[in-house]
């Protein structure tokens, strides 16, 4: 899928170094409403810090991101930003002093301040969306599965209906079986918020079952992207050799 | 042919000297920066204490972990030196045929110093590690940018809470150590002294005036509100996984500790210059 409607997020030129260490050097990413982008490259190319500087969670040295057509950088705007979208951290990121419940209602509970019964009852409802029992709910996290964490996770990112959302590295860490489940809901989820999405990961079953389109970040920069069709058959040695999962090849392997 | 030989470059004179200049240099600005660092962490914080939104679930939950829980060790603490406090002051005030004043310095001790400086010193080890240790393993663990992304602040849901309970129970729990180390005192002066028991309660009751008791308990806020404001800037510091969260213990523990001691030399000129 071509962008064609105005981007619902837009990354332009940007730039983030950690003290001498240059991660990203001016990646262009535009993601359209509905759209499901999916970054792949190799570990430290810098896909995590791309989608925490598109959240405000870190701040670019240079360049601009824009969310909906505003310009994403006053605190202000960033907060608008995070109102309307959604996170599944690679480890879950789920708070451990709570139950699974609150975890899933967090923003219900303390951004909208829903009563605990109303915020309970939706975040069983969500539960369910994820294919987790209402018994799961008052579970702690840490007596979940790695799974039933990413379940949980999913299920916090969408209880606000958010319009973009972001995955990184959504099945780091399961067997294949519950990484295929963890892909089809986050697909099924997804198209039935009519949400954005951007995902990060290593795992090519993820990216070709979740992707509208593909972008390889390598270097600190986007040196592909284009339709998931065309993954296979994109004419550049790094998505080749990475698509194939090769030692040998322009990119030296993270060793 | 032959090659010119190469000459090393010349040593750099200029940067062997200055070296020691340059480390002392680093280290004050570092320090600066430090305190600087904190101070800004800090005002961050009490803002948030002071505006609403105030999380009272959690200030309520902050509330049972920091005085509830932290009870037994404050009164242990405080028995043990109320006793041992009886017997060096029997045995120094019989140098001077002054044993009677047993009740009054015990009573004049635990309630001005002993009880909010050793109170503070054992909640800086308890909660101030306890406090850095579990913000430190959520900021490694994304707990703290999943929060920000679902428009939560650290400040508010995490740091205020725990200052508020800091500083309202460590007053409360330093009452307590007040009491039961006046009540350690009497045990050894009945116990092992020969002190009348009755005798000794009214001399500590008519001794110690109020002034005594509010000087501890406003120590006692302040400490509350260093021991976990230390916690909270060295967890929401704490980076490098498991190695990381264990450093900001130890500087929480340090820094926290350092700080009461030097607060309680600066609240103790305060109020002896108030008369207090």
């Amino acid at each position: 899928m071509i962008v064609q409607n105005a981007p619902i997020i837009e990354l332009r030129d940007v730039h983030k170094a950690f003290g001498p260490k240059q991660v990203l050097r001016g990646v262009d990413l535009a993601v359209a409403p509905g759209q499901s982008m999916v970054i792949i490259g190799g570990s430290g190319t810098g896909k995590s810090v791309t989608i925490k500087c598109a959240l405000g969670l870190m701040t670019p040295e240079k360049g601009e991101i824009f969310f909906d057509g505003e310009p994403a950088k006053s605190a202000k705007a960033i907060n608008a930003v995070r109102r309307r979208t959604g996170m599944l951290f690679q480890g879950g990121a789920l708070f451990d002093s709570m139950t699974v419940w609150e975890n899933v209602s967090f923003v219900l509970l303390y951004r909208d301040h829903v009563s605990r019964a109303e915020a309970k009852k939706r975040a069983i409802e969500t539960l369910a969306k994820v294919r987790l029992p209402a018994s799961a709910a008052d579970l702690r996290t840490a007596e979940l599965s790695g799974g039933m964490q990413k379940r949980v996770a999913l299920a916090r990112a969408i209880i606000a209906s958010p319009e973009l959302i972001f995955f990184d590295e959504p099945t780091t860490g399961l067997d294949p079986i519950t990484a295929d489940a963890v892909n089809n809901l986050i697909v099924e989820q997804v198209k039935a918020l009519g949400a954005a999405a951007i995902t990060i990961t290593h795992d090519m079953a993820s990216v070709r079952k979740i992707a509208d389109e593909v972008a390889m970040l390598h270097e600190g920069r986007i040196i592909w992207r284009g339709p998931v069709s065309a993954l296979d058959k994109s004419g550049n040695a790094h998505v080749d050799q990475f698509v194939n999962g090769r030692a040998e090849g322009p990119i030296q392997p993270a060793i | 042919m032959t090659t010119a030989p190469v000459i090393p470059p010349a040593p750099d004179r200029d940067f062997v000297l200055l070296r020691p200049f340059r480390l002392i240099g680093r280290t004050v600005i570092g320090g600066f920066r430090e305190i600087g660092r904190i101070s800004s962490f800090s005002a961050r914080v009490l803002v948030a204490c002071f505006t609403p939104v105030i999380y009272l679930r959690e200030v309520l939950r902050q509330c049972l972990k920091i005085g509830y829980y932290s009870l037994p060790v404050v009164g242990l603490t405080a028995v043990f030196i109320g006793a041992a406090l009886a017997l060096n002051i029997y045995q120094g005030g019989s140098r001077f045929n002054a044993e009677q004043f047993v009740p009054n310095i015990v009573v004049l001790g635990i309630t001005r110093e002993l009880g909010p400086v050793l109170a503070g010193l054992m909640l800086a080890g308890r909660v101030s590690a306890g406090i850095a240790a579990e913000i430190g393993a959520m900021r490694v663990t994304e707990q703290i940018d999943a929060l920000l992304t679902l428009s939560g602040r650290p400040e508010r849901f995490l740091y205020a809470p725990r200052v508020i309970a800091g500083v309202l129970m460590l007053p409360l729990l330093v009452l307590v150590a007040d009491i039961i180390g006046v009540m350690g005192g009497w045990l050894v002066a009945v116990g092992a002294l020969e002190f009348n028991g009755a005798l000794y309660l009214r001399n500590s009751w008519s001794f110690v005036t109020s002034g005594d008791i509010q000087s501890g308990l406003i120590k006692a806020a302040v400490f509350g509100g260093i021991i976990t404001l230390m916690g909270c800037y060295q967890g929401d510091r704490s980076k490098g996984g498991a190695g990381g969260v264990g450093r900001a213990a130890t500087l929480a523990v340090v820094g926290a500790a350092v700080l009461i001691l030097a607060s309680n030399y600066v609240l103790t000129s305060i109020f002896v210059r108030v008369g207090l």
